[in-house]
């Protein structure tokens, strides 16, 4: 079992090449759309994906229902334009908020189960939302969604403010577990009851793991109004499409470390690529659609052989790659 | 002065009376014993204490202040520390991490919690294995983290659930000096659940023996042993004078 | 007052089928002590083979069972032998990797079968498809009718074969407590894999029956998911009466929501009872029964 190590905030140099990398990377394939596009479609990944493991993955309450904040992020963005023409750009600031206070409100309910039942529960409120936001048409223009022009044409900027938001998601996250809180949220999850015999208010500091969470997944949901321009229910609020591939971010990256999300996340939508184009036009085209199917395995392929994902398992896979000879684990 | 007295407690679960009007005063900087079968109630009255039950009847008072309807941790942070009979080590953690945790129960820094976990780990005979993952320490171990993260949440008062229990005598003797050593450096007050009667009969000042929930005697660790109820219940039930770990609580 | 009635009995007969695919869930719950989220997927498998025969071979969909049946059940019993049962023993950090698993387990089904007869809208046409039977002024919908009473014997014949059976005493036991059981010399790893067979089973012939009754496309699968869950947390855990009951009022709430609340919160109705149960009725309504 992989120690964790918990040093005080620092940004290590590995961690400096990667930020450098990200900020370059736009700029080769000779400033490809396609490629800013895929960037941009990355670091919302990073942000949700790092958002649900620090509730998930550090917290211990698993959430099914991630797409929740992101689409309570993204109407907070959508309402204000649709009914006042409110620029949505405000989202940015106001869709983390409210997705905050709806972890708030739904943490009441949900907080009071455990394990899978949590699961289940959020998994419930998340749908719960979903159809409402269809129902509800004087408020949200139901299924017909709210379109919105975009401000630029060009993904550059798009990226670079993507990019910020992802960010500060990782670092604060970083921050937190290195803080107080951090312990709090590990003791919670291995064991709710020990920890609260050491003095953690068990309730506070998951409403706290809660409210940073759900800011980074509202706010990654007013983004992606914002980029997108167009919403509706069955987008944001989506079972599958959001929440499930959320847990698949990060566990496939490894579930409880800083950097396995965003590995997660650059590994999913290379996948759902390489799928979608058919390997970039060199397979038959049937391949194209069975990428959804490709997600499905790499869920039972994770978890039956690299649970602690490509971070959390990293020793394991080098090992493997490198053919040497296992190394002792530390006694 | 008393730092915790117990009015008349009582735990039910449903029908069954697992503790039975329970009443009992420890002195502010005694070793305070608690023995009985397996069975009889003692680790129930430990978690009617630190409240993961609520008591169904009676009072908890804890250097005056009524904590029965408290909630867990804050009756932590008000100074009673405990440990668990059955383990529970936060075990993807390293010790020095779990011990951190609970030392920020009173430290706010990550340095402050450190410089505490470190001093609470050379007590506990920790130090040399402090970044070992806790799920892989040996038994041993596992009992003397349980007392660091205890003692790391700085208590007044500690409650000690078989701490003594599945060690070799080596470890026993070891675990017997930690004990000691709790209240003559730290002077912390120590209530103790322990089926070996060499420890508890050794270190205890006050022993309380009861049996079915409901107290039969309480004295000094002579006065409790030549208690003809105290013998005929441990006669009774061989294996505990002999010592070692059972699951029932 | 039609209406009411009307809703009442539709709901009563929804209801039916309803607590057939929570017997199912129920079982899987209680044994392997994790939420199946692959249940209503599996469901969709049995739709879909009923399907097949009939579209290609012109098999009566109720006929079907005797090759629905016993495919989902060997395929359940693979999924919970290769898949399943492994994770018992591994270590993790989610303890909820099992559920998660059958997410997985979930999607690969959906997908496949997108992938095999896209996302289309299927329905089957048989001499009983439109026939509608009059009480009063109540209709009642043959093929729902149907449907109705071949969950009603599934259910009593699950019953039995709980109650009356070595088996079925095996299977309540490990259920309760997995380790005496094994004491007891029951394989607790044979009866998981058989009771996930089972359970999916019963499904299975739920697929077969409902097939006249419901649109078939893949993402029925998660739909019914959804609502096996719900009917479980709402009858208890384990319990057979309480997923009967639970069924039977999740199929009279969406009627009833549906009918006065609107047609498009139908599938929130249940949900919405699920946060209740959960939060103030926790066990479900198994408190109120024996079994």
């Amino acid at each position: 079992m992989k120690e964790i190590n918990l040093k005080w905030f620092s940004v290590t140099k590995t961690e400096l090449y990667i930020i450098l990398g990200a900020i370059i990377a736009p700029f080769i394939f000779y400033f490809s759309p396609y490629i800013q596009g895929l960037l941009i479609f990355i670091m919302m990944w990073v942000i949700l994906g790092s958002s649900w493991n620090l509730l998930a993955g550090y917290t211990g309450q698993v959430s099914f229902g991630h797409a929740a904040y992101f689409g309570i992020g993204a109407y907070a963005a959508a309402l204000p334009f649709y009914h006042w023409h409110i620029s949505p750009w405000w989202g940015l600031l106001t869709g983390g908020i409210a997705a905050v206070i709806l972890g708030y409100l739904l943490g009441i309910i949900v907080f009071r189960l455990r394990g899978p039942y949590f699961a289940l529960g959020t998994l419930a409120t998340a749908e719960i939302l979903r159809i409402a936001f269809g129902e509800e048409e004087w408020l949200t223009n139901g299924h017909n969604g709210i379109l919105y022009i975009t401000t630029w044409v060009t993904k550059l900027p798009y990226y670079f403010i993507v990019l910020a938001i992802a960010l500060g998601a990782v670092f604060s996250i970083k921050a937190v577990m290195h803080s107080k809180a951090g312990f709090y949220f590990l003791s919670i999850r291995e064991d709710e009851d020990a920890a609260k015999a050491i003095g953690i208010d068990t309730a506070k500091y998951k409403n706290i793991s809660m409210a940073i969470s759900t800011f980074w997944a509202g706010t990654a949901g007013a983004f992606y109004m914002i980029y997108m321009g167009f919403i509706d229910p069955e987008i944001v609020f989506a079972l599958h499409n959001i929440s499930i591939i959320t847990i698949l971010v990060g566990i496939l990256g490894g579930v409880g470390t800083i950097w396995g999300p965003a590995v997660g996340a650059v590994i999913m939508v290379f996948v759902q690529e390489l799928f979608r184009s058919a390997f970039f036009g060199l397979a038959p085209r049937w391949v194209g659609n069975i990428h959804a199917l490709v997600f499905g395995l790499l869920v039972i392929f994770v978890i039956l052989y690299m649970a602690g994902g490509v971070v959390g398992d990293w020793d394991l896979i080098a090992k493997k790659f490198r053919r040497t000879k296992p190394k002792e684990a530390k006694a | 002065m008393s730092i915790l007295v117990l009015e008349n407690l009582t735990k039910a679960f449903g029908g069954l009376v697992a503790v039975n009007n329970v009443s009992l005063e420890v002195k502010e900087g005694e070793i305070f014993g608690l023995i009985g079968p397996n069975g009889s109630g003692k680790t129930t009255i430990f978690n009617t204490i630190n409240h993961f039950y609520l008591a169904t009847k009676g009072r908890i008072i804890f250097k005056g202040i009524d904590i029965t309807n408290k909630k867990t941790f804050e009756i932590a942070r008000l100074g009673i520390g405990r440990t668990f009979q059955k383990v529970r080590p936060l075990k993807r953690l390293s010790v020095e991490d779990n011990v951190m945790a609970a030392a920020f129960a009173r430290e706010s820094t990550f340095e402050g919690s450190r410089k505490v976990a470190r001093e609470v780990l050379e007590f506990c005979h920790l130090g040399e294995v402090s970044h070992m993952p806790a799920g892989s320490l040996p038994i041993a171990g596992r009992k003397r983290l349980e007392i660091a993260k205890a003692l790391a949440t700085r208590p007044s008062l500690i409650l000690l659930d078989e701490t003594a229990a599945g060690l070799n005598p080596a470890e026993l003797d070891e675990a017997i000096d930690i004990i000691k050593k709790i209240r003559s450096e730290l002077g912390i007050t120590i209530i103790i659940v322990e089926h070996i009667m060499k420890v508890i009969m050794n270190i205890s000042d006050r022993i309380h023996a009861i049996a079915f929930g409901a107290t039969i005697t309480e004295g000094t660790p002579k006065e409790v042993a030549s208690h003809p109820t105290v013998i005929e219940a441990y006669l009774g039930t061989d294996a505990t004078l002999v010592g070692g770990d059972y699951a029932g609580a | 007052m039609n209406i009411f009635l009307q809703s009442l009995v539709s709901g009563l007969l929804v209801g039916g089928l309803y607590a057939i695919i929570g017997i199912g869930m129920t079982l899987i719950m209680g044994v392997l002590k994790i939420i199946n989220l692959a249940h209503g997927q599996i469901l969709m498998v049995s739709m879909y083979i009923t399907w097949t025969l009939w579209y290609y071979l012109g098999v009566d969909p109720y006929l079907s069972v005797i090759v629905s049946v016993p495919v989902v059940f060997f395929l359940a019993e693979a999924i919970s032998k290769y898949l399943l049962n492994p994770l018992i023993e591994k270590e993790s950090i989610l303890p909820e990797n099992q559920v998660l698993m059958t997410v997985g387990i979930g999607m690969v089904l959906v997908e496949l079968a997108r992938s095999i007869f896209s996302s289309d809208y299927r329905s089957i046409q048989t001499s009983l498809t439109d026939k509608v039977w009059y009480l009063g002024k109540v209709s009642i919908s043959v093929p729902l009718f149907i449907a109705f009473v071949v969950s009603i014997v599934l259910t009593a014949g699950m019953f039995y074969l709980l109650m009356k059976t070595d088996l079925g005493r095996s299977i309540r036991a490990a259920a309760q407590d997995k380790v005496a059981a094994t004491l007891m010399g029951i394989s607790s790893e044979k009866i998981t894999i058989f009771t996930y067979g089972l359970g999916s089973a019963l499904i299975a012939a739920a697929g077969s029956v409902f097939l006249p009754v419901y649109y078939l496309y893949p993402d029925v699968g998660p739909i019914f998911t959804v609502k096996a869950f719900v009917i479980t947390i709402l009858g208890g855990m384990g319990s057979t009466v309480g997923a009967i009951a639970g069924g039977l009022v999740l199929g009279i709430a969406e009627t009833f929501g549906a009918q006065y609340i609107s047609q498009g919160y139908r599938d929130a109705v249940g949900l919405v009872i699920f946060l209740l149960v959960l939060v103030f009725l926790p066990g479900g309504l198994k408190k109120f029964t024996k079994v």
